[in-house]
């Protein structure tokens, strides 16, 4: 960013003035500290002053420390999760992403017949809100009467149960990718949309082909769209959560009280009363969230300063 | 993905404000001495005729008639009812109202599996001086049971769930399967059905802590020994050890359907005969009649399959009780409405809804027992019901902190559902999660 004014240029001002402005500030970003201390400071002080606690059924509160923090460190469970939403990470964004930036190339290409039309279709699925899509394809994965158990029937093949099964974590991956791919399309596209029509016009003088196009152009246009659809991906994998509660009703016994971090701290203070504990977990995930989205995002833009 | 994001953040204001209130206040046990006083009938009566404003909640839908002629008896007492969730969602919010300290309802819906977490943690009121010791041979055994502790008397039984075997006679008839009599003739029986039809099992099961739990009651287990904060685990007693043989059997020879209990599959399953049977509580009509329409006429009652032939044992499985909280100031008016409800003339009208009763009484009422059922094919199916629920095995203790032992069941037990383990080793790991985190909440759990 260029400085528009330098200071000289600022009239000086009065003692009496500056002091009075510096409060005029605060005065108009103030409604905005008071609902952003409530909201996302106190909660997360909380947490963390939570975090530092044990609650016994028989026995009350006191203070530990950090035991929760190394109970959390050696806790097989909590790394059990951790381990499965990273191999979910490491499979379903490189893919989920691969086929955004197919459709959305395709749709830019402007070879596509009745483009509003895809672009609608596949952007529809995320107005589905996740709990339903979860519900809805639950049915789909039944083996008996769902989908599956449809296509088993019809084509004489045995398919096995999605849900009752190792295939769980693809069933859910699938899920999640039906969901989100149009989102990621819509902010794909949209950042090709504003590259100039005169890049496309050199191109053509130069005698580029469409491969060249791409990735001489289309692909460095939206290399910051590309970090930003990267890091919340990133995100909602840490965050795995709608998913596999709703189908845990469906697969009890694939799909553990500690299937993903966030169930494993939701089922610790929902159904074990470890509010503390669960705090605990709640901060480790995020810190760790934010590190990897950190580093992502670190090594994603460097090339572009 | 920004959707699940800021539905996570949500989640987690929600969590950390439901937590800011929990350990707000840690409410005292003021009322302790007030309930030590002896209460009597008149003082009840008192308080009816006086009056005043009650907060109930409970998710039976038939108490709301209740209700409504318990207000038009007692003109000056205003109930009001909340149903906070079903089950856990219940019990997630009571004890956060209760930690709070405020908003806590005067009278609470309790299953009798989760009474003991909240009798233990004091939240709930001792009846007895408000004379429900009188009421014992008001009520069958194994509810009484469920809401005893030595002379203490936490809650006044709703309902009873004693067990029985629901079956499919169609099914049967055409695999030409008798009605078995013994888990043995059971296990024979499922072998039968599935050769018959491959699509069809004897009955569905994919890991149910509270199944469990009753099969290991009737077979003569107690694994659960509760006194005070202390507790002894032992899955691997010889009842225990009785069902984990005989039902591995079944899982190892894929006789069980694999389908969830209460899902779509389930209901589908039962409605057209691919579940053959079910071995649950007497509470299951009703959920037959609406959930597996189809096949009515052809389901019928018989008793519980025996461990020994002739032996005539049964266990409770669900059920539910109403109990006054410790925290409630109004505890003479709201024990009023308990009398009124689980023994007086609110019985009739939740039994007429179709709540199975837990009074022994009604269990023997003749009226009761000479109805027929038109789902059953005109079968006087109360008449079986009844008999199970005055031969429920005497002595069943559930640990003081089942609902969460129970939601990591699957973690543990169920895995030998999916083939990885056995279910004594199943039973063995659950131990392992129940005693671990029993030490850890401060109780002083032995094996």
């Amino acid at each position: 960013m260029t400085t528009l004014a330098s200071p000289s240029a600022v009239p000086r001002t009065t003692g009496r003035m500056r002091r009075r402005s510096r409060w005029t500030g605060w005065g108009f970003v103030g409604p905005f500290m008071i609902v952003f201390a409530l909201v996302f400071l106190a909660p997360i002080v909380y947490s963390l002053y939570l975090s530092l606690f044990q609650t016994q059924l028989v026995g009350g509160t006191s203070f530990v420390g950090f035991a929760n923090y190394a109970r959390a460190f050696s806790d097989p469970q909590f790394w059990d999760g951790v381990g499965r939403v990273t191999l979910f990470l490491l499979v379903q964004v490189p893919v989920m992403l691969g086929i955004s930036l197919l459709v959305a190339l395709a749709i830019d290409s402007g070879r596509l017949y009745g483009r509003d039309f895809f672009r609608l279709t596949i952007f529809l699925p995320y107005a589905v809100p996740g709990v339903v899509a979860a519900l809805m394809w639950g049915f789909m994965y039944g083996e008996r009467f769902g989908l599956v158990g449809n296509i088993n029937d019809l084509l004489g093949t045995s398919i096995p149960d999605p849900l009752a099964s190792v295939l769980v974590l693809p069933a859910i991956g699938n899920i999640v990718t039906w969901e989100f791919v149009g989102y990621n399309m819509l902010i794909f596209y949209s950042a090709l949309r504003v590259v100039p029509a005169s890049l496309y016009e050199a191109a053509e003088i130069d005698g580029a082909g469409p491969w060249q196009v791409i990735s001489a152009i289309k692909i460095p246009a939206i290399r910051g769209a590309l970090v930003i659809a990267t890091i919340f991906s990133i995100i909602g994998s840490f965050q795995l959560f709608n998913e596999p509660s709703i189908l845990q009703a469906l697969s009890p016994n694939y799909i553990s009280t500690h299937y993903t971090p966030n169930l494993y701290a939701y089922s610790l203070s929902f159904s074990g009363q470890q509010y503390n504990y669960s705090a605990t977990v709640a901060i480790i995930m995020g810190v760790l969230t934010m590190l990897v989205a950190y580093v992502v995002q670190l090594r994603g833009m460097r090339k572009e300063a | 993905m920004t959707f699940r994001h800021h539905r996570a953040v949500g989640a987690l204001a929600a969590a950390s404000a439901l937590a800011l209130a929990l350990t707000a206040c840690g409410s005292g046990s003021d009322g302790d001495d007030a309930a030590a006083e002896a209460v009597s009938a008149e003082d009840i009566a008192a308080a009816l005729e006086e009056g005043g404003d009650l907060l109930v909640w409970a998710w039976e839908p038939t108490l709301d008639q209740v209700v409504e002629d318990f207000e038009a008896e007692y003109p000056n007492v205003n109930v009001e009812m909340a149903n906070v969730g079903t089950g856990n969602d219940h019990y997630v919010a009571l004890q956060n109202a209760i930690s709070a300290g405020s908003g806590v309802p005067d009278v609470t819906q309790m299953e009798y599996y989760a009474l003991p977490q909240f009798s233990i943690g004091e939240s709930l009121a001792d009846l007895a001086p408000l004379g429900a010791s009188e009421l014992e041979s008001t009520y069958s055994p194994g509810p009484w049971g469920a809401v005893t502790d030595g002379d203490a008397v936490y809650g006044l039984p709703m309902d009873s769930g004693p067990m029985a075997l629901f079956y499919n006679a169609k099914t049967f008839e055409e695999a030409g399967v008798d009605v078995p009599a013994t888990w043995e003739e059971f296990a024979d029986a499922a072998q039968q059905i599935h050769d018959h039809d491959p699509n069809t099992y004897i009955t569905s099961d994919n890991g149910d802590a509270g199944f469990a739990t009753s099969m290991i009651w009737q077979a003569g287990g107690h694994p659960f020994q509760v006194e005070g904060t202390d507790v002894t685990v032992d899955l691997a007693d010889e009842g225990s050890a009785k069902w984990a043989e005989m039902w591995q059997q079944l899982i190892d020879d894929g006789l069980l359907a694999d389908v969830p209990g209460w899902s779509d599959e389930w209901f589908q399953g039962l409605g057209n005969g691919e579940i053959a049977a079910l071995v649950t509580g007497a509470w299951m009509p009703a959920n037959l009649e609406s959930g597996a329409a189809p096949a009515s006429g052809d389901w019928r009652v018989a008793p519980m399959p025996q461990w020994t032939a002739g032996a005539g044992e049964t266990a409770e499985n669900g059920g539910s009780a109403l109990s006054i909280t410790e925290a409630s100031d109004k505890k003479a008016l709201a024990y009023g409405f308990l009398e009124y409800a689980n023994a007086g003339d609110g019985v009739a009208t939740r039994l007429e809804g179709g709540n199975f009763p837990a009074t022994l009484a009604d269990l023997t009422d003749e009226a009761f027992l000479a109805e027929e059922s038109e789902y059953f094919g005109g079968q006087k199916i109360n008449e079986v019901l009844s008999e199970s629920a005055t031969s429920v095995v005497p002595g069943w203790q559930y640990l003081p902190y089942q609902v969460y032992a129970n939601s990591v069941f699957p973690d543990t037990a169920g895995q030998a559902y999916t083939g990885s383990t056995s279910l004594t080793d199943g039973l063995a790991a659950w131990q392992e999660s129940i005693v671990g985190y029993g030490n850890e909440q401060g109780f002083t759990v032995s094996e």
